[in-house]
């Protein structure tokens, strides 16, 4: 039977850190440009950094603007930049970034404010490539059949939570905003290769041209930003391979 | 979006007047479902704080219980039955049957929208058991649970936005909802709040549906998201709609300790043992045939009562402060890695705690508001206790009490509720479309006025700010109103949300912008979450019994003579709970009986 370890709270509440955040702010009604604000602020090592964030808001400055949800990395709410890599908020501790932390918006995206992206570039890109079951065939009275391998097949993709991050920390984003970029991709595959879909065809289409798949350069950015572990740019490559082979291998 | 602003000789104006047949405030699991539901022609908006995918549904582990009988013999009669004694009877059992019942073809729905579920060997949708689920009544666990890995909820969310991106449904993202409009006791529409740039736009509709979700911000621990902050019910409220059942909220007993965040009942039904702070598997004394898999609400007070008698790891008998282990280092590393890969990823991330070799501080977390505004088995709004309708209004998921859960929800029945009865409002409003039973109210004059005397009011508070006022309100709902309760523990409570509101009423906002302006979002919310705590309350403390999630100290057992009945709460023009009132629970094939596992 376990015995009792070492409390945990121990940890939490004797050794507060002071902490310096540098946020990149802007603020379009100000009339002036974006600019480094420096805030201090006592934290836990295990806070997260979303935590840290609401604290300077709700203690030293109320026009620190983000977005927020859920607080455990699954709304997608909370993509930016920090120390130089686009990550969820909520999925950092302090302990994890150290007592120097920068925050910036993504790049890629126009600043709405603060750490504020329009995600509504994203959303329209994504929507570009059909991310939804075609398939005009009758449906049966119960489900439609998938082995555990068809599902298999397409099930990395679905973990998709919509952030942002990958498409973010794309260099090939950031040199043509009109790419498509790795998240499309990622929900177009997920559809592509899913056996009950019928439409891949149009999505291949829809890929190949010149703000498709091909200019992906296999950075490989996006996969290490993915805060789900999501394998984007194998994704990316094997709707490169289902175009060159004029379609895809569904199990 | 699609354009918001009109050009009118080469400049620009906000068009802030809108006409839709169909508002859905709230686009979550229950809002795009009944979305879904509705023809072609229809003008639909979806109104929404949040992009769509950030919505809370997408939380949901576990799965969605629906008795497909793919693994073994069910019936969704076993469903109805677990789902009205899970509930200890206060469920209305006219709606545990539709619940039962149409949860079959609301899940082959989903499926057939896309929906990525686990499958069996032979294609069909997986099925895994889940607390309190039965066969025949009770004899033993039943394989109901439909699921994907662990991203139920995340999959559903998806699915749904995706099949509402093909259908072109109208989304207003980063709209905050501010009010109902009511006329000659109708809905006539909503008025929200632009996040992105301050105006308030008024929106005029035939039908008007709330499916905005909980209030589990209200408690100091707690596995909501920011966003759940009681909207729906609290504009339901202030415009005169009674709030059913707020007493009866549930505390999932794993949290993460001082996070709140989730650790999914999954743990206990592969295995996993609750541990004090003498290594004893404490629930074998509790629930000697259910050990760990007893339902949330027994084994969140079993914690407590350990916690509270000294045997908590810390000792402190503090609930709020004490923990105790989820341990499943037994189940081995390979079992762990393959079945609950979200335990070890939240465990190490947020404690740093490796579960393969450690065991896991976890509390009890503020999860889930059973009760809500009231509704009808169709979804529509009912205002008292003869069930009056408000016509055109309707209500669907966490945000509605139809009731479904009663005194207690168990596991998977909250995805079962948003699709069944989000699909139950669409079609019934698509149905009442149909035959003209629905129109448009005349909207008053003055329909703005009451959320720009709101803002206003806000913007010119001299008070505090928001921080202190929150967190008193946390603490004291997470100490006074939480899992054990007393009268004088209650009584002290309502005296401090009154003292609260009161403070409430001068806060003051250091962000004066209108261009995203979180912070004055923030103080809205906070408004809505503390009419939820004074009704929640002020059930609580008028319910001498302990049912389900509701459990009184003094009054430590269930009193049928006097309260097998739904609570009503009604607000007062100037603000606090001005009445109490009850209402029947329809009973049909279950006779209430002691509640034991």
């Amino acid at each position: 039977m376990a015995t009792a370890t070492k409390p945990v709270s121990q940890a939490r509440t004797s050794r507060t850190v002071t902490v310096q955040v540098r946020v990149k702010r802007f603020q379009p009604d100000s009339g002036k440009g974006a600019y480094w604000q420096e805030f201090t602020v006592e934290a836990d090592p295990l806070d997260r950094f979303v935590d840290v964030l609401n604290r300077i808001k709700w203690t030293q400055d109320g026009t620190l603007t983000y977005r927020r949800s859920c607080l455990h990395g699954v709304c997608g709410s909370d993509a930016m930049r920090l120390n130089g890599r686009n990550r969820l908020a909520c999925k950092q501790l302090v302990a994890d970034l150290g007592t120097k932390i920068t925050a910036e918006p993504m790049l890629g995206f126009p600043v709405v404010r603060d750490l504020v992206v329009d995600m509504d570039p994203f959303f329209s890109k994504y929507e570009k490539i059909k991310p939804f079951l075609i398939n005009d065939e009758p449906v049966p009275s119960s489900e439609r059949l998938q082995s555990p391998e068809q599902h298999a097949r397409f099930e990395e993709g679905t973990k998709c939570i919509l952030c942002g991050c990958c498409t973010g920390s794309c260099p090939s984003v950031w040199a043509n905003r009109e790419w498509v970029g790795p998240a499309s991709i990622v929900n177009a595959h997920r559809f592509i290769f899913d056996s009950r879909d019928r439409a891949a065809q149009d999505r291949l289409q829809i890929l190949s041209d010149r703000t498709g798949v091909w200019r992906c350069r296999t950075i490989f950015n996006c996969s290490e930003v993915c805060p789900r572990g999501i394998p984007v740019t194998q994704l990316i490559e094997e709707v490169k391979r289902a175009l060159v082979q004029d379609g895809p291998d569904v199990g | 979006m699609a354009s918001n602003v009109a050009s009118i000789g080469g400049r620009a104006y906000p068009i802030t007047d809108h006409t839709f047949d169909v508002v859905i405030v709230g686009a979550g699991g229950a809002g795009l479902m009944a979305a879904l539901q509705l023809p072609k022609d229809t003008s639909v908006a979806v109104i929404s704080k949040v992009y769509p995918t950030r919505s809370h549904t997408g939380a949901a582990q576990g799965g969605v219980a629906a008795a497909l009988g793919n693994q073994e013999e069910d019936h969704w009669k076993w469903h109805m039955f677990d789902t009205v004694k899970g509930g200890d009877y206060l469920v209305d059992q006219d709606a545990a049957e539709v619940l039962a019942r149409e949860a079959i073809e609301a899940v082959y729905d989903l499926e057939h929208w896309g929906l990525p579920f686990n499958r069996t060997p032979d294609g069909k949708i997986d099925q895994r058991r889940f607390g309190g689920h039965t066969r025949n009544f009770g004899e033993g666990p039943v394989r109901r649970s439909c699921y994907a890995a662990d991203r139920t909820g995340h999959m559903i969310l998806q699915t749904m936005f995706q099949t509402a991106v093909k259908n072109q449904i109208r989304f207003f993202n980063e709209f905050l909802c501010t009010d109902l409009l009511v006329q000659e006791n109708r809905a006539a529409g909503v008025v929200a709040y632009s996040i992105r740039d301050g105006e308030v736009h008024t929106f005029s509709a035939k039908a008007v549906i709330f499916a905005t979700g909980g209030y589990g911000r209200a408690w100091r621990v707690t596995s909501n998201a920011m966003a759940c902050t009681g909207d729906g019910m609290a504009i339901a409220y202030r415009r005169g709609v009674p709030l059913e059942d707020m007493e009866f909220y549930q505390f999932h007993p794993t949290g993460i300790y001082r996070v709140g965040v989730l650790l999914s009942e999954a743990a206990r039904g592969e295995g996993a043992y609750l541990l004090n702070n003498t290594g004893e598997r404490f629930m074998m004394r509790y629930t000697p045939t259910l050990n760990e898999l007893a339902p949330r609400d027994i084994v969140s007070r079993s914690i407590v009562t350990e916690i509270r008698e000294g045997r908590g790891i810390l000792q402190t008998k503090r609930d709020g402060d004490d923990y105790v282990y989820l341990d499943v280092r037994h189940l081995g590393e390979a079992k762990i890695r393959e079945k609950l890969p979200d335990i070890t990823d939240f465990a190490r991330n947020y404690l740093r705690v490796e579960p393969i070799t450690e065991p896991v501080p976890i509390q009890p977390t503020a999860h889930y508001a059973m009760g809500g505004i009231p509704t009808d088995v169709e979804g529509r709004v009912v205002i008292d206790e003869h069930n009056t309708p408000l016509i055109g209004f309707y209500a669907a998921g966490e945000a509605a009490c139809v009731s479904v859960h009663g005194a207690n929800r168990l596991g998977t029945n909250s995805l079962v509720d948003l699709i069944v009865f989000g699909r139950r409002a669409g079609k019934h409003i698509a149905r009442q479309l149909q035959a003209n039973e629905l129109d448009f109210a005349e909207l008053p004059a003055d329909a703005e006025d009451h959320t720009r005397a709101m803002i206003s009011r806000l913007r010119a508070g001299t008070g505090e700010t928001q921080d202190a006022i929150r967190e008193d309100m946390r603490d004291v709902m997470m100490d006074l109103c939480g899992v054990m309760r007393t009268q004088a523990g209650l009584s002290q409570c309502k005296e401090k949300v009154a003292e609260l509101q009161d403070r409430y009423s001068k806060v003051r906002i250091m962000d004066a912008s209108t261009n995203f302006n979180t912070e004055m979002m923030e103080v809205i919310e906070l408004g809505y979450v503390l009419d939820c705590a004074e009704a929640t309350v002020a059930g609580a403390l008028a319910r001498e019994e302990s049912r389900g999630g509701h459990f009184r100290e003094d009054f430590p057992t269930r009193d049928d003579k006097r309260f097998l009945q739904h609570t009503l709460a009604y607000r007062a023009d100037d603000g606090g709970v001005s009445e109490l009132r009850y209402k029947p629970v329809v009973i049909t094939e279950f006779q209430p009986k002691e509640r034991k596992y």
